[in-house]
């Protein structure tokens, strides 16, 4: 039972951070924080990969004598990849939410919400 | 040939090329050409596809597994060919209505999101390595986030919010699935993955893995219950996107379903195994009825439509969960011509929205007599959708409710029976449009512009030619069926 | 010219009549003679498609595949030819009629109604003609769309609310239970073709081939049969002309002839029999036979009683294709074409009253005899034929629709027809008998009667009615080769 626990520590911890992002990003109202979650859970995902990527003994995948193992190269570039769709994305999301605030004067979701229940 | 290459790269390098140029007029000019070049190109893989079977492309050079493959076969073909089509009619008659909903000074940094967006359609499709779909897969979402909220109405904004949200949500998802089946096989390419699908088929991560691709396609293709995002994000879009979107953000969706589900994991493994379509049977079913319903109470047209696209979804992933190879091809018939009509379909909502500003059903009251043409042109997208003869929604209800009959009959009733609301909805516009008195002030609207109107008939056209000489997509479709379920 | 060119040109020629009234609707003289011409040239087409004679018959055309190997075919046969001559004589009869009403009315929007007129007749040809049931499907909903805008011509809340219970149900019915039924019989048989001796031989058991009957015989709304018999009063709402042809001649009759043609060539008289397949479509057509007639004698309005009384004969087709006997389908052919001709009488009658006076309601109507005489006489004429007495044509499909009953064994349908009849005595004939008896007193009566326009084309008809009782010898041996 336990070594289900520590055997598989890294997956653990990214389960973890992948159910907090997603939490935070359904349960606040506040549109920033929703984003926050949104990285929170992207990252976890990050780490996930990259984990699986480890080779027991390996080392950094750069070719030198001496070295005989070394980590799976393959994960670092998906996940650079990853890294950049995931900035984008925030960088979209974060672009929208000053225009949300210069039109509503709040990015909190409710009160948007009740600002346009209010207009009809 | 580099064709493959030059269908997704075209575009990809024409978008940064947008942004830099001065005048709307130009950059409008430009992003025709290009999509008009993409248009060529994929009629060109079409008959090459035709001729020799599949077309493979290695990206430098580097034989796959180990470097990123190009496969185009009957289905990529098809839908490549579907989506260029669409956005070369799209962008033909877009000129004037961009002009008019979007800001003068975002229009080249419309264009560019627009041919970004194509870009991300066409390289989901055109590819063979599974992180590739993953990367396509974003940059269409994120420049489909930034177009939708260029709409004129402050409420797009959080359209595009939500969009974001659950969009990202979803590919994340996808990513997670990618993930787990690099992590028991170690290879990307989708051939190379179903060739490994046996041996490991039995790990938990790959089911688990199996699990999030479900979950990352359904969101991406609206299928209820994760349809959230799609009434919203259509009904507040500016009019040319909601038009592009409708017709083909969706299908590549669907596309990717069909990649995953049947190349990646194999037919036998998704149904037999994992009984994908005991889980699609009635997700399809309910997405039908509900959405439909929700249509018929609907007062903004834009967003009755939508709900009908949801609709129609649902008779998709119907033909689908049939597992029969007649419900995969009643599938795509469906597919092939629901792109056609609804895009005909918001381009009359283009028009009206052009013209009177707005898109509110009581607002269309009589619009029949100072827009005949427009009126017209919804009438006869409506009977297409209806599914009456001898449009091409005939054709696609003929296929599908065949196709159903084969398995149960109960359910080709339900199936007859969903399409007899789509009266109600449809109907219910087009009275309000011929029959009704027209309210004062919002009468005399501005004329619509040629290009606009020319535009929306040659979609009406097409989605009336393919009711009539339906060879090609029935041809494609059958082809494309035989490759995914030999 | 080949039998190929005269069967297309019978769709063409409508079509482009319909194209030809567009390109011209802003000059009403043009679209009028445009009309006209339509009607004369499709009546001489069908004629010359009547003239090759018994040699052409059941051979098909097939224009191209439409849905996987079913073709868009067409063939002429008998009972098609009923049809088409029936649909096509009497258009053109309704066009000078049209012209009349419309123009004496002050209708608008003529161009519109002209073009919907003709592409509805190109749906009657493909209907009269269609050699499997994809192309009748096909014909049988642009039959319902085109005269979607003919119901709903005057645009007002009546119009608009009738139209829509129209199109309501003929697309329920033709969705939710023709098409379901087409599917099912080309699952079963993998043909949708009309062949002689049908095409479900052996393919179904009795109980399945039971339900497959009655859901394509109800699928077809326009037979009119309750529940789904709704839409035609509530089309009344469309000027008379349109309910004259439409509802008296094209629409319903595309409806009846439907059924008769799945009945004969889809089942076949032999399945229909030793299956029994027939009885639940033989008791709903015979209870909407006596229901209809009772309805009708409680209308005041004039047009709603033909609405009724048309609801009731359709019924008397439906029974005699559903009793399946070679005697009860020659008589439902014939009453096909001789309710139609005195159906139009009734009808052209009704709308020269309303534009000579005004009057919808029939106890406004009487002594209207003496102001109208022509029209009246006229009335009684076509009455007659309906009720089915001789010397009017009515009276033979009469006989033999009832000789098919009691042949069949079946005494209490015999009998049924009989007290419809009594029904349908008392429905029509006292509105010719109040219309002369009395004379008025009142200067208010003198003698206006309704416009040639709309004079002529209702003593043709009236005419035809006498006239055709002692021209049937010669059709009776057309009639039979039917089953």
């Amino acid at each position: 039972m336990m070594s289900l626990i520590t055997d598989l520590y890294a997956y653990w911890i990214s389960v973890l951070l992948m159910m907090v992002g997603l939490y935070i990003v359904i349960d606040h109202n506040n549109l920033f924080k929703k984003l926050i979650g949104l990285n929170i859970f992207q990252t976890s995902v990050f780490i996930l990969f990259i984990s699986m990527g480890k080779v027991d003994q390996g080392t950094a995948p750069i070719l030198k004598d001496g070295f005989e193992t070394f980590s799976n190269p393959l994960p670092h570039v998906l996940i650079l990849t990853a890294i950049v769709v995931s900035i984008a994305t925030t960088a979209v999301g974060l672009a929208l939410v000053v225009s949300i605030n210069k039109y509503y004067k709040t990015i909190n979701e409710s009160e948007i919400e009740a600002i346009e229940r209010e207009q009809e | 040939m580099h064709t493959p290459a030059l269908q997704v790269i075209i575009p990809l390098i024409a978008a940064p090329l947008c942004c830099l140029l001065p005048k709307s007029r130009l950059a409008w000019l430009f992003t025709t050409l290009v999509s008009l070049s993409t248009f060529a190109i994929s009629v060109l893989l079409v008959w090459q596809v035709h001729s020799v079977g599949v077309i493979d492309y290695e990206m430098g050079s580097w034989p796959a597994p180990l470097g990123i493959k190009y496969h185009i076969d009957s289905l990529s073909a098809f839908i490549l060919i579907l989506i260029s089509a669409i956005a070369s009619i799209t962008l033909l008659g877009a000129r004037s209505i961009i002009e008019q909903e979007v800001s003068h000074r975002k229009h080249a940094l419309f264009y560019t999101a627009f041919l970004l967006c194509l870009t991300g359609l066409l390289g989901i499709v055109a590819t063979n390595d599974a992180f590739n779909v993953f990367v396509f897969l974003e940059i269409s979402s994120l420049s489909t986030y930034a177009l939708i909220a260029m709409g004129r109405n402050r409420k797009a904004l959080m359209a595009a919010y939500e969009y974001l949200i659950m969009g990202t949500i979803g590919a994340t998802f996808i990513l997670i699935g990618i993930g787990l089946l690099y992590m028991q096989t170690g290879t990307l390419n989708m051939f190379d993955l179903h060739d490994r699908m046996p041996i490991i088929g039995g790990f938990n991560s790959v089911h688990a893995g199996f699990a999030f691709f479900t979950v990352g396609i359904f969101l991406k293709l609206a299928l209820f219950p994760l349809h959230q995002w799609l009434p919203n994000a259509y009904t507040f879009a500016p009019s040319m996107v909601s038009v592009f979107l409708a017709a083909t953000a969706t299908k590549v969706a669907l596309y990717l379903l069909y990649r995953v589900f049947y190349t990646v994991f194999g037919f036998e493994f998704s149904f037999s195994t994992l009984h994908l379509g005991a889980v699609l049977l009635p997700l399809s079913i309910v997405a039908i009825i509900v959405s439909s319903l929700i249509a018929i109470f609907q007062s903004d047209v834009k967003r009755l439509l939508a709900y009908s696209s949801l609709a129609q979804i649902g008779y998709m992933t119907l033909g689908v969960s049939l597992q029969t190879q007649a419900g995969l091809i009643a599938s795509m018939i469906n597919l092939f011509n629901h792109a056609f009509i609804k895009g005909a379909l918001f381009m009359c909502l283009a028009c009206l929205a052009y013209s009177i500003k707005t898109t509110s059903c009581e607002h269309m009251a009589g619009i029949a007599k100072t827009q005949p043409w427009v009126a017209a042109a919804f009438v006869v997208g409506g009977i297409a959708l209806i599914g009456l003869p001898p449009t091409a929604g005939f054709i696609s209800k003929w296929y599908i409710v065949l196709a159903v009959l084969e398995t149960s009959w109960w359910l080709a009733i339900v199936v007859v029976l969903t399409s007899l609301l789509a009266v109600v909805y449809v109907w219910r516009v087009v009275e309000q449009m011929y029959l009704c008195h027209p309210i004062d002030n919002i009468q005399q609207g501005t004329p619509v512009p040629m290009m606009l109107l020319s535009c929306t008939w040659v979609m009406i056209f097409l989605s009336v030619y393919f009711g009539i000489d339906n060879r090609f997509p029935v041809r494609m479709a059958t082809m494309a069926a035989e490759v995914l379920m030999p | 010219m080949s039998l190929f060119t005269l069967i297309l040109a019978s769709l063409c020629v409508p079509l482009a009549g319909a194209i030809v009234i567009f390109l011209s609707r802003r000059f009403s003289r043009i679209i009028e003679i445009v009309f006209v011409a339509s009607a004369a040239v499709l009546l001489f087409i069908t004629v010359s498609i009547f003239n090759f004679g018994s040699a052409i018959y059941h051979q098909t055309v097939e224009l191209y595949p439409l849905i996987g190997d079913i073709p868009l075919a067409f063939h002429v046969e008998p009972l098609g030819l009923v049809y088409a001559g029936v649909a096509s004589s009497l258009w053109l009869v309704t066009t000078i009629y049209a012209i009349g009403y419309m123009n004496a009315n002050q209708e608008k929007k003529l161009a519109r109604f002209y073009m919907c007129f003709c592409i509805a007749m190109m749906g009657v040809m493909g209907i009269a003609f269609a050699a499997n049931l994809l192309t009748l499907f096909i014909f049988y909903e642009i039959l319902t769309i085109s005269t979607y805008p003919l119901v709903a011509h005057k645009e007002n809340t009546e119009a608009k609310n009738g139209a829509r219970a129209y199109l309501g149900l003929l697309l329920t019915t033709s969705i939710g239970f023709f098409l379901v039924s087409i599917l099912w019989t080309w699952q079963v048989s993998h043909s949708l073709d009309f062949t002689i001796g049908g095409i479900l031989a052996g393919k179904l058991s009795d109980g399945l081939t039971l339900v497959l009957f009655t859901l394509m015989v109800m699928g077809i709304g326009k037979a009119g049969l309750m529940p789904f018999h709704r839409w035609l009063p509530a089309a009344m709402v469309a000027p008379t002309p349109v309910s004259a042809l439409l509802h008296a001649v094209a629409v319903v009759k595309a409806g009846v002839f439907c059924v008769l043609k799945i009945t004969v060539y889809i089942f076949g008289i032999e399945v229909l029999q030793s299956t029994s397949a027939n009885m639940i479509i033989v008791y709903i057509a015979a209870i909407t036979m006596l229901l209809a007639s009772l309805v009708a004698i409680q209308q005041d309005n004039l047009k709603a009683r033909l609405a009724y009384s048309t609801i009731s004969q359709l019924a008397y087709i439906v029974l005699g294709a559903a009793l399946a006997t070679s005697v009860s389908i020659v008589g439902a052919s014939m009453h096909l074409a001789t309710h139609a001709v005195g159906k139009i009488t009734l009808f052209f009658c009704a709308g020269a009253i309303y534009t000579a006076t005004k009057k919808t309601s029939i106890k406004d109507m009487r002594s209207i005899g003496y102001q109208m005489p022509y029209t009246m006489l006229a009335y009684t004429i076509a009455a007659i034929s309906i009720i089915g007495l001789p010397p009017m044509v009515g009276s033979w499909s009469k006989w033999f629709l009832i000789d098919g009953a009691l042949s069949s064994g079946q005494i209490v349908l015999a009998v049924a027809f009989l007290i419809s009849t009594l029904l349908n005595i008392v429905y029509l004939m006292p509105i010719a008998i109040n219309a002369f008896i009395n004379k008025p007193a009142s200067t208010e009566y003198q003698y206006q009667e309704a416009p040639k326009s709309l004079l002529i084309p209702l003593c043709m008809t009236a005419l035809l009615c006498l006239l055709l009782f002692f021209l049937m010898p010669y059709f009776y041996e057309f009639l039979q080769r039917i089953p």
